[in-house]
Protein backbone atom coordinates (compact mmCIF):
# COMPACT_ATOMS: atom_id res chain seq x y z
CA UNK A 1 0.00 0.00 0.00
CA UNK A 2 2.71 2.45 0.95
CA UNK A 3 4.50 1.50 -2.25
CA UNK A 4 1.46 2.39 -4.28
CA UNK A 5 1.12 5.76 -2.56
CA UNK A 6 4.82 6.44 -3.10
CA UNK A 7 4.54 5.42 -6.73
CA UNK A 8 1.65 7.76 -7.41
CA UNK A 9 3.40 10.57 -5.57
CA UNK A 10 6.62 10.16 -7.55
CA UNK A 11 4.76 9.69 -10.82
CA UNK A 12 2.61 12.76 -10.29
CA UNK A 13 5.56 14.97 -9.33
CA UNK A 14 7.73 13.72 -12.19
CA UNK A 15 5.03 14.43 -14.77
CA UNK A 16 4.07 17.79 -13.26
CA UNK A 17 7.67 18.95 -13.11
CA UNK A 18 8.32 17.71 -16.66
CA UNK A 19 5.38 19.85 -17.79
CA UNK A 20 6.83 22.80 -15.89
CA UNK A 21 10.22 22.24 -17.60
CA UNK A 22 8.74 22.84 -21.02
CA UNK A 23 6.21 25.52 -20.04
CA UNK A 24 8.30 27.64 -17.65
CA UNK A 25 9.01 31.16 -18.83
CA UNK A 26 12.50 31.36 -17.43
CA UNK A 27 15.04 28.67 -18.41
CA UNK A 28 16.59 28.88 -14.93
CA UNK A 29 13.27 27.74 -13.52
CA UNK A 30 13.18 25.04 -16.20
CA UNK A 31 16.48 23.67 -14.91
CA UNK A 32 15.15 23.65 -11.35
CA UNK A 33 12.06 21.72 -12.44
CA UNK A 34 14.31 19.36 -14.38
CA UNK A 35 16.25 18.63 -11.19
CA UNK A 36 12.98 17.88 -9.37
CA UNK A 37 11.92 15.58 -12.22
CA UNK A 38 15.21 13.68 -12.03
CA UNK A 39 14.96 13.23 -8.26
CA UNK A 40 11.46 11.83 -8.56
CA UNK A 41 12.41 9.58 -11.47
CA UNK A 42 15.18 8.24 -9.22
CA UNK A 43 12.49 7.53 -6.65
CA UNK A 44 10.47 5.63 -9.26
CA UNK A 45 13.51 3.54 -10.10
CA UNK A 46 14.14 2.83 -6.43
CA UNK A 47 10.59 1.52 -6.19
CA UNK A 48 11.32 -0.79 -9.11
CA UNK A 49 14.33 -2.15 -7.24
CA UNK A 50 17.00 -0.59 -9.45
CA UNK A 51 19.05 1.10 -6.75
CA UNK A 52 22.18 1.51 -8.84
CA UNK A 53 20.44 3.31 -11.70
CA UNK A 54 18.57 5.49 -9.21
CA UNK A 55 21.78 6.62 -7.52
CA UNK A 56 23.46 7.07 -10.90
CA UNK A 57 20.56 9.27 -11.96
CA UNK A 58 21.00 11.50 -8.93
CA UNK A 59 24.78 11.69 -9.29
CA UNK A 60 25.07 12.04 -13.06
CA UNK A 61 21.94 13.97 -13.95
CA UNK A 62 21.43 16.17 -10.92
CA UNK A 63 25.08 16.44 -10.01
CA UNK A 64 26.57 16.98 -13.45
CA UNK A 65 24.13 17.53 -16.30
CA UNK A 66 21.66 19.82 -14.52
CA UNK A 67 24.46 21.90 -13.05
CA UNK A 68 26.01 22.15 -16.52
CA UNK A 69 22.68 23.42 -17.85
CA UNK A 70 22.39 25.92 -15.03
CA UNK A 71 25.91 27.11 -15.68
CA UNK A 72 25.28 27.69 -19.38
CA UNK A 73 21.90 29.37 -18.79
CA UNK A 74 23.42 31.78 -16.32
CA UNK A 75 26.60 32.38 -18.31
CA UNK A 76 24.95 33.45 -21.55
CA UNK A 77 23.30 36.84 -21.72
CA UNK A 78 20.03 36.00 -23.42
CA UNK A 79 16.80 37.91 -23.93
CA UNK A 80 14.39 35.21 -22.86
CA UNK A 81 11.26 37.17 -23.71
CA UNK A 82 12.28 37.28 -27.35
CA UNK A 83 12.81 33.53 -27.39
CA UNK A 84 9.24 32.96 -26.23
CA UNK A 85 7.83 34.76 -29.25
CA UNK A 86 6.77 31.76 -31.35
CA UNK A 87 5.30 29.85 -28.41
CA UNK A 88 1.63 30.20 -29.32
CA UNK A 89 2.30 29.75 -33.02
CA UNK A 90 3.98 26.38 -32.56
CA UNK A 91 1.52 25.14 -29.94
CA UNK A 92 -1.15 23.64 -32.27
CA UNK A 93 1.36 21.67 -34.34
CA UNK A 94 3.19 20.49 -31.24
CA UNK A 95 -0.05 19.48 -29.53
CA UNK A 96 -1.14 17.56 -32.62
CA UNK A 97 2.14 15.62 -32.79
CA UNK A 98 2.03 15.00 -29.04
CA UNK A 99 -1.54 13.70 -29.14
CA UNK A 100 -0.75 11.36 -32.04
CA UNK A 101 2.36 10.12 -30.24
CA UNK A 102 0.47 9.59 -26.98
CA UNK A 103 -2.29 7.69 -28.79
CA UNK A 104 0.29 5.44 -30.41
CA UNK A 105 2.01 4.80 -27.12
CA UNK A 106 -1.29 3.91 -25.43
CA UNK A 107 -2.05 1.62 -28.36
CA UNK A 108 1.32 -0.10 -28.04
CA UNK A 109 0.79 -0.46 -24.30
CA UNK A 110 -2.56 -2.12 -24.91
CA UNK A 111 -1.06 -4.45 -27.49
CA UNK A 112 1.75 -5.38 -25.15
CA UNK A 113 -0.53 -6.10 -22.20
CA UNK A 114 -2.72 -8.22 -24.47
CA UNK A 115 0.29 -10.53 -24.73
CA UNK A 116 0.96 -10.44 -28.42
CA UNK A 117 4.72 -10.86 -28.25
CA UNK A 118 6.56 -13.88 -26.96
CA UNK A 119 9.50 -12.90 -24.84
CA UNK A 120 12.86 -14.57 -25.33
CA UNK A 121 14.81 -16.25 -22.55
CA UNK A 122 16.39 -14.04 -19.88
CA UNK A 123 19.86 -12.88 -20.82
CA UNK A 124 20.98 -12.23 -17.25
CA UNK A 125 18.42 -13.36 -14.69
CA UNK A 126 18.41 -11.52 -11.39
CA UNK A 127 19.00 -13.62 -8.29
CA UNK A 128 17.43 -12.88 -4.96
CA UNK A 129 20.34 -13.32 -2.56
CA UNK A 130 22.63 -10.64 -4.02
CA UNK A 131 22.17 -6.91 -3.98
CA UNK A 132 21.26 -5.10 -7.17
CA UNK A 133 24.53 -3.19 -7.36
CA UNK A 134 26.62 -6.33 -6.86
CA UNK A 135 24.84 -8.14 -9.65
CA UNK A 136 25.20 -5.21 -12.02
CA UNK A 137 28.88 -4.95 -11.17
CA UNK A 138 29.44 -8.63 -11.87
CA UNK A 139 27.66 -8.29 -15.19
CA UNK A 140 29.37 -5.06 -16.17
CA UNK A 141 32.92 -6.18 -15.48
CA UNK A 142 32.64 -9.60 -17.11
CA UNK A 143 30.20 -10.02 -19.94
CA UNK A 144 29.77 -6.38 -20.85
CA UNK A 145 33.34 -5.22 -20.26
CA UNK A 146 33.84 -4.10 -23.86
CA UNK A 147 30.60 -2.14 -23.81
CA UNK A 148 31.70 -0.58 -20.55
CA UNK A 149 34.99 0.48 -22.10
CA UNK A 150 33.14 1.77 -25.15
CA UNK A 151 31.05 3.93 -22.82
CA UNK A 152 34.29 5.28 -21.40
CA UNK A 153 35.50 6.10 -24.93
CA UNK A 154 32.21 7.89 -25.62
CA UNK A 155 32.72 10.04 -22.54
CA UNK A 156 36.35 10.73 -23.49
CA UNK A 157 35.34 11.81 -27.00
CA UNK A 158 32.57 14.01 -25.57
CA UNK A 159 35.02 15.62 -23.16
CA UNK A 160 37.67 16.28 -25.82
CA UNK A 161 35.01 17.53 -28.21
CA UNK A 162 33.52 19.94 -25.68
CA UNK A 163 36.96 21.31 -24.77
CA UNK A 164 38.06 21.62 -28.40
CA UNK A 165 34.83 23.41 -29.32
CA UNK A 166 34.83 25.96 -26.54
CA UNK A 167 38.55 26.56 -26.15
CA UNK A 168 39.74 29.83 -27.60
CA UNK A 169 43.00 31.69 -27.70
CA UNK A 170 42.54 35.20 -26.37
CA UNK A 171 44.62 37.94 -27.98
CA UNK A 172 46.42 40.36 -25.70
CA UNK A 173 47.12 38.05 -22.82
CA UNK A 174 50.73 37.73 -21.70
CA UNK A 175 51.03 34.02 -21.11
CA UNK A 176 54.26 32.20 -20.36
CA UNK A 177 56.27 31.08 -23.41
CA UNK A 178 58.24 28.14 -22.11
CA UNK A 179 60.15 27.46 -25.34
CA UNK A 180 61.41 31.03 -25.47
CA UNK A 181 62.42 30.81 -21.82
CA UNK A 182 64.39 27.65 -22.39
CA UNK A 183 66.10 29.03 -25.49
CA UNK A 184 67.52 32.01 -23.63
CA UNK A 185 71.24 31.89 -22.94
CA UNK A 186 73.11 33.93 -20.30
CA UNK A 187 75.01 36.04 -22.86
CA UNK A 188 71.85 37.35 -24.46
CA UNK A 189 69.96 37.80 -21.21
CA UNK A 190 72.64 39.80 -19.34
CA UNK A 191 74.79 42.72 -20.28
CA UNK A 192 77.91 44.02 -18.63
CA UNK A 193 78.09 47.80 -18.40
CA UNK A 194 80.57 50.10 -16.79
CA UNK A 195 78.91 53.40 -15.89
CA UNK A 196 81.06 56.29 -15.00
CA UNK A 197 80.84 57.88 -11.56
CA UNK A 198 77.80 60.17 -11.27
CA UNK A 199 76.52 59.47 -14.78
CA UNK A 200 73.76 57.01 -13.91
CA UNK A 201 72.50 54.06 -15.94
CA UNK A 202 70.73 54.01 -19.22
CA UNK A 203 68.51 50.99 -19.63
CA UNK B 1 0.32 -3.62 -6.53
CA UNK B 2 2.41 -1.65 -9.00
CA UNK B 3 2.57 -3.37 -12.36
CA UNK B 4 4.88 -2.68 -15.27
CA UNK B 5 1.96 -0.97 -16.99
CA UNK B 6 2.03 1.83 -14.40
CA UNK B 7 5.65 2.54 -15.20
CA UNK B 8 5.02 2.38 -18.93
CA UNK B 9 2.19 4.89 -18.60
CA UNK B 10 4.41 7.32 -16.68
CA UNK B 11 7.20 7.00 -19.20
CA UNK B 12 4.79 7.40 -22.12
CA UNK B 13 3.51 10.68 -20.66
CA UNK B 14 7.07 11.83 -20.00
CA UNK B 15 8.15 10.98 -23.54
CA UNK B 16 5.19 12.85 -25.00
CA UNK B 17 5.95 15.89 -22.86
CA UNK B 18 9.52 15.81 -24.12
CA UNK B 19 8.43 15.76 -27.76
CA UNK B 20 5.91 18.55 -27.08
CA UNK B 21 8.68 20.56 -25.44
CA UNK B 22 10.81 20.31 -28.56
CA UNK B 23 7.94 21.60 -30.67
CA UNK B 24 6.74 24.50 -28.55
CA UNK B 25 10.18 25.83 -27.65
CA UNK B 26 11.43 25.95 -31.20
CA UNK B 27 13.58 29.01 -30.59
CA UNK B 28 15.13 28.25 -27.24
CA UNK B 29 17.72 25.55 -27.74
CA UNK B 30 18.45 25.24 -24.01
CA UNK B 31 14.90 24.07 -23.35
CA UNK B 32 15.11 21.81 -26.41
CA UNK B 33 18.15 20.11 -24.87
CA UNK B 34 16.27 19.75 -21.59
CA UNK B 35 13.33 18.20 -23.46
CA UNK B 36 15.74 15.69 -25.01
CA UNK B 37 16.94 14.83 -21.50
CA UNK B 38 13.30 14.24 -20.52
CA UNK B 39 12.87 11.88 -23.47
CA UNK B 40 15.97 9.93 -22.49
CA UNK B 41 14.71 9.81 -18.91
CA UNK B 42 11.44 8.30 -20.15
CA UNK B 43 13.43 5.69 -22.08
CA UNK B 44 15.42 4.88 -18.95
CA UNK B 45 12.27 4.46 -16.86
CA UNK B 46 10.96 2.08 -19.52
CA UNK B 47 14.15 0.03 -19.52
CA UNK B 48 14.28 -0.19 -15.73
CA UNK B 49 10.58 -1.09 -15.47
CA UNK B 50 10.94 -3.97 -17.92
CA UNK B 51 14.18 -5.05 -16.28
CA UNK B 52 12.45 -5.23 -12.91
CA UNK B 53 9.32 -6.89 -14.26
CA UNK B 54 11.15 -9.58 -16.22
CA UNK B 55 13.87 -10.17 -13.65
CA UNK B 56 16.57 -9.52 -16.21
CA UNK B 57 19.44 -7.19 -15.36
CA UNK B 58 20.49 -6.37 -18.91
CA UNK B 59 17.89 -3.62 -19.03
CA UNK B 60 19.58 -1.82 -16.16
CA UNK B 61 23.01 -2.21 -17.77
CA UNK B 62 21.59 -0.73 -20.95
CA UNK B 63 19.99 2.11 -18.99
CA UNK B 64 23.44 2.93 -17.69
CA UNK B 65 24.77 3.23 -21.24
CA UNK B 66 21.84 5.42 -22.22
CA UNK B 67 22.74 7.64 -19.27
CA UNK B 68 26.35 7.83 -20.46
CA UNK B 69 25.35 8.87 -23.94
CA UNK B 70 22.87 11.40 -22.53
CA UNK B 71 25.62 13.01 -20.45
CA UNK B 72 27.94 13.21 -23.46
CA UNK B 73 25.17 14.60 -25.62
CA UNK B 74 24.37 17.33 -23.09
CA UNK B 75 28.04 18.32 -22.86
CA UNK B 76 28.53 18.51 -26.63
CA UNK B 77 25.19 20.22 -27.18
CA UNK B 78 25.94 22.92 -24.64
CA UNK B 79 29.44 23.40 -26.07
CA UNK B 80 27.97 23.95 -29.53
CA UNK B 81 25.42 26.31 -27.97
CA UNK B 82 28.18 28.36 -26.33
CA UNK B 83 30.17 28.78 -29.55
CA UNK B 84 26.96 29.55 -31.46
CA UNK B 85 26.15 32.27 -28.95
CA UNK B 86 29.68 33.67 -29.25
CA UNK B 87 29.35 33.95 -33.00
CA UNK B 88 25.78 35.24 -33.24
CA UNK B 89 24.97 36.85 -29.91
CA UNK B 90 21.67 34.95 -29.73
CA UNK B 91 20.55 31.37 -29.32
CA UNK B 92 17.44 31.54 -31.51
CA UNK B 93 17.89 28.41 -33.59
CA UNK B 94 14.84 28.47 -35.81
CA UNK B 95 16.73 30.60 -38.32
CA UNK B 96 20.05 28.81 -38.00
CA UNK B 97 21.30 28.64 -41.57
CA UNK B 98 24.97 29.44 -41.28
CA UNK B 99 26.09 26.36 -43.13
CA UNK B 100 23.43 26.77 -45.84
CA UNK B 101 22.46 23.14 -45.40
Amino acid sequence: MIQLIAFYLFAFVVIASAAMVIFARNPVHSVMWLILAFFNAAGLMLLAGAEFIAMLLVIVYVGAVAVLFLFVVMMLDIDFAELRAGFVRYLPLGALVAIILAAELVFALGAWSAGGVDLAARAAPAVADKSNIQQIGELLYTRYIFLFEAAGIVLLVAMIGAIALTHRQRGGTRSQNIAAQNRRRPHEATRLVDPGVGQGMEL
Amino acid sequence: MISVGHYLAVSAVLFTLGVLGIFINRKNIIVILMAIELILLAVNINLVAFSAALGDLVGQVFAMFVLTVAAGEAAIGLAILVIYFRGRGTIAVDDANRMKG
